[in-house]
């Protein structure tokens, strides 16, 4: 086996020098009754060759480009990735190398993510970002958490247009622990219905999407008003961060904590993982802040470097006492998203976020016109609800069958939305695709 | 003495990415704008973020010579005890950046999605197999996670029994992520402490359980590198109480094979893909942490299960009893596709990758316990624990000693940590370290052991041959920076 180095010669001569005779014999303080009985009953070994087959086979069982036109986003987007980025994540001085606990040997990881801090926290509007949280459902229950440490009170409040499952996590994540979860309804122009707010006391914290689940952008300007005269914090969630390149960052309309989903930025959609969660906050707060920091510091002889740094927040140090039991992060994504950003730079991200706009505006436009419904009248990014006539079941089979994935069925994840579907266009989609679409909609409907 | 890996190589400068580039330039190939501008709600539009331009090449040459500076497995030995820093394969990163992987939405239709479906299945299967237990969710992304899923499983499964418990046994031994992750539960945790052999013994855990105890959680083998040889007899005192048994798993690359985790009492495991399953630590992450149970505790996984119906698979949510969801998806399933590839490629010689890794830290346990002092003088598994208390009276200190390492091209093992020996050094070489890494090792802590007594300050100011020395950590903390000066700035209002 090719992982394995030794040979017969090396484990009898090292055997001898324990003083073992058998590589069993290795293991005589484990009582016999917890031994395995008997051999692993598994498949293999097999060849890299062989490998590569099982592999491919598995691969080609899933819908995707070239074959198929996905239209789905709803936290997971299809967006270019430059060669470049996957290419400079092949530098294995980055991926096969622990946490940084030895900054003198983990100079690269460190600035990278240093940097990564700095993007997020200029993206966002923030003044600090951590070193990344395990996606952006995880970081939303982490800010929340975080929320009530800040605050000492145990009851919530946020959007039912958080993406669901972001909002099943933060159930998981709260609830064995005593919190109090009111949702928010939302009003028939696609954004959270704010005005609950005002009776309700002793909150921690109000966490709104935006955009939002159905593509919508919220007021976070007037949710940042509300929660602070309640003396809660706003949470600023969002699963597209390319929205920031057009929108007003979340921290310019006075979020306290803003966290969610960097997966956009360089990151492959892998059926959903690994993706990164992006957490950033107000200064005052980056004591209570979970996760890793990497902070800039100087070495014996002046010379500037990076360390971790805050550790006494961390589970290592303060065990039960910490402010998350979060050890093994998202780093590489992170470093990853920074060399995306990197390359795209200020005048990339607004012309790119600006041409998913558009794109999505086309295809909204052209659906209106096709006779169609936009049931959500709030601005939007590149994510946006179309309504379908009658017997869009049928319809959407159809265009499966097509390899058209024609957006997101909402109607099992709010009442009311039956026949409405969440599509999505980034640039990847070109005004050929969307006008197939179109086209291949009005056909089944006969319009 | 042998040239060792450690050298003056060439370092060269780098300035912060925010020192770089000119408005104008880019790094990336604009799609084409194939449709016309629309117009914008200018009350809500920004003017973006200030990020630098940079064409292409400065974004590869800042990557390339920052990832000089680093030091991965790729680049030398790495034993950092209890983190099982072995070699990854490369033949795994190929089949997880498939594009029918690494394109793939998790929100396909299902019929459209079998594939990877299949895969985790099957991954699952094998989980099964190779820890004895009975049911596995692949959802927490990290150990840390899975920790907490373990925990919510405690949780749940005294809910249903119609009991609220509120404390948890934790070893002294344990991680900080295990006390931590019970917090996250509301459950206070409890220490016990190891016996004069470095393992809990059946009358401390008994002294400690009650009926108001959720359960132990135990890591097997511990942070001292031994098998916690009475686990069969402290699982039944906890379960007589009504208890649950945890085993944090970030070292079952010692038993793989070898012990059968669902005979010995285990009720919930976690194991961490990113050290047992060889994928890459990424300098952090994303690592996978899968939830292993026994079949009691099936009902509490975290939804979505995978479920196979006649030879198709779909994804199943129908389980009241779940703790919920954990991830916004299903975890990472690119991680999965790596130690899915590691599994089939090692097949039943996954037993043989235990056999070497016991032997290597025994190798290095027996050829370095006359310099260095052992804590346990005992027979170890994956790794074994060493101090500083010979050197001490020389005032040299772990953190000497290993930042001396650094010059001789090895990464440091863990250091202080556990917390009950002072000033521990634990190394854990991993099964793929060669024997003449091994004695090179060796070599370079003996040359560092005599260095210690003859010109101590050699170690006191190690390292010597890297880019920065040793880094002000104490101003770090007490003047936080965290964001590159001058380009964050936002007025506190």
């Amino acid at each position: 086996m090719r992982y394995l180095p030794h040979t017969a010669d090396d484990v009898a001569e090292m055997l001898q020098v324990i003083g073992a005779s058998s590589l069993d014999e290795l293991f005589s303080s484990i009582p016999q009754d917890c031994r395995t009985k008997g051999d692993l009953k598994l498949p293999g070994p097999v060849t890299e060759w062989e490998l590569n087959d099982m592999m491919a086979d598995l691969a080609q069982a899933m819908a995707v480009v070239p074959d198929y036109k996905v239209f789905l986003g709803a936290g997971s987007y299809q967006h270019y990735i430059p060669a470049t980025v996957s290419y400079l994540l092949g530098r294995s001085e980055f991926s096969t190398s622990y946490t940084p606990y030895q900054p003198e040997i983990s100079q690269g990881t460190l600035q990278a993510i240093f940097e990564y801090q700095t993007f997020v926290a200029l993206l966002l509007g923030m003044d600090v970002a951590n070193a990344s949280l395990y996606d952006g459902a995880s970081a939303l229950a982490e800010a929340l958490l975080m929320a009530a440490r800040v605050n000492g009170l145990k009851k919530v409040a946020f959007s039912s247009l958080i993406h669901p499952h972001y909002r099943l996590v933060v159930r998981t994540y709260l609830e064995p622990a005593g919190f109090e979860i009111i949702e928010l309804p939302y009003t028939s122009e696609g954004i959270t219905d704010l005005t609950g707010l005002k009776g309700i006391e002793g909150l921690a914290a109000v966490a709104v999407q935006s955009p939002n689940f159905i593509g919508c952008i919220e007021n976070l300007g007037a949710a940042a008003g509300l929660a602070h005269d309640a003396k809660s914090l706003l949470i600023a969630s969002f699963t597209e961060p390319l929205a920031f390149g057009l929108y007003r960052s979340p921290g310019a309309l006075g979020a306290d904590i803003c966290c969610g989903e960097g997966q956009s930025f360089g990151i492959p959609q892998s059926y959903g993982g690994p993706g990164l969660g992006m957490f950033a906050c107000l200064k005052r707060y980056v004591r209570s802040m979970p996760g890793r920091l990497v902070g800039r510091t100087e070495d014996r002889d002046g010379k500037p470097g990076f360390v971790l740094t805050l550790a006494t927040r961390e589970q290592h140090i303060r065990r039960e006492k910490a402010t998350s039991n979060i050890c093994t992060n998202s780093g590489l994504c992170a470093v990853t998203s920074a060399m995306y950003m990197a390359s795209l730079g200020g005048s990339g991200l607004r012309e790119l976020a600006r041409l998913n706009y558009d794109k999505s505006e086309y295809l909204k436009n052209e659906l209106r016109k096709a006779g169609f419904g936009i049931p959500f009248s709030a601005p939007t990014f590149n994510e946006f609800v179309v309504e379908l006539p009658v017997g869009s079941e049928a319809v959407y089979q159809r265009l499966l069958d097509r390899k058209l994935v024609a957006g997101l069925p909402l109607s099992s994840f709010y009442s009311g939305m039956a026949n409405r579907y969440l599509l999505c266009i980034t640039e990847t989609k070109t005004k050929k695709d969307m006008d197939e679409l179109v086209s291949q909609l009005r056909a089944c409907y006969d319009i | 003495m042998k040239e060792f890996a450690g050298s003056i190589g060439l370092v060269l400068n780098e300035p912060l990415l925010f020192d770089k580039g000119k408005r104008g330039r880019v790094g990336i190939s604009m799609p084409r704008r194939d449709v016309d501008y629309f117009p914008v709600d200018e009350e809500l539009t920004g003017t973006g973020p200030d990020f630098p331009d940079l064409a292409e090449i400065e974004v590869v040459r800042h990557y390339t010579r920052l990832s000089t500076w680093n030091f991965g497995v790729d680049t030398g030995m790495y034993p950092l005890g209890s983190c099982t820093m072995k070699y990854n394969p490369k033949t795994n990163e190929k089949q997880a950046a498939l594009p029918g992987f690494a394109g793939a939405h998790p929100l396909l239709p299902e019929e459209l999605s079998q594939g990877v479906l299949k895969m985790m299945f099957e991954l699952e299967r094998l989980l099964v197999e190779i820890t004895g237990m009975e049911a596995v969710s692949l959802q927490p992304a990290a150990g840390a996670q899975g920790e907490l899923a373990g925990m919510l499983v405690f949780h749940a499964f005294h809910k249903s029994r119609g009991r609220r418990r509120s404390k948890i046994i934790v070893p002294d031994t344990a991680h900080g992520t295990n006390p931590a992750s019970a917090a996250l539960c509301g459950f206070t945790p409890v220490k016990v402490g190891s016996n004069d052999r470095g393992v809990l013994s059946v009358e401390g855990v008994a002294a400690a359980m009650d009926d108001d105890t959720a359960g132990i959680m135990v890591t097997n083998p511990n942070t001292l590198g031994f098998f916690e040889e009475n686990i069969r007899g402290i699982a039944e005192i906890v379960h007589a109480r009504g208890g649950l048994v945890y085993a944090d798993g970030a070292n079952m690359n010692a038993v793989l094979g070898i012990v059968s985790m669902g005979d010995i009492g285990i009720d919930v495991l976690h194991l961490n893909l990113h050290k047992t399953f060889s994928t890459p630590h990424g300098g952090g992450g994303p690592g996978a942490g899968p939830l292993c149970v026994r079949k009691h505790l099936e009902p509490f996984l975290p939804i979505p299960r995978i479920v196979e119906d006649k030879g198709s698979f779909r994804l199943a949510s129908d389980f009241p009893l779940s703790i919920g969801k954990l991830h916004a998806f299903y975890g990472n399933v690119g991680i999965m596709i790596r130690a899915y590839s590691y599994i089939l490629s090692l097949g039943p010689e996954l037993k043989r990758v235990s056999q070497l890794a016991v032997l290597n830290a025994n190798y290095l346990k027996e050829k370095l316990k006359d310099i260095l002092h052992l804590a346990y003088d005992r027979p170890c598994m994956h790794e074994c624990v060493f101090s500083d208390k010979l050197q001490a009276p020389l005032k040299i200190s772990t953190l000497d000693l290993v930042k001396r390492l650094i010059d001789y091209g090895f990464h440091p093992p863990t250091i202080y940590f556990p917390l009950v020996v002072t000033g521990a050094l634990m190394i854990e070489p991993t099964e793929t370290e060669c024997k003449e890494e091994l004695d090179l090792f060796v070599e370079a802590l003996r040359e560092i052991v005599k260095e210690a007594a003859e010109s101590p300050e050699l170690l006191h100011n190690a390292p010597w041959r890297t880019k920065v020395r040793r880094l002000d950590e104490t101003n770090a903390a007490r003047n936080p920076r965290l964001t590159c000066a001058g380009v964050v700035e936002r007025s506190e209002e």
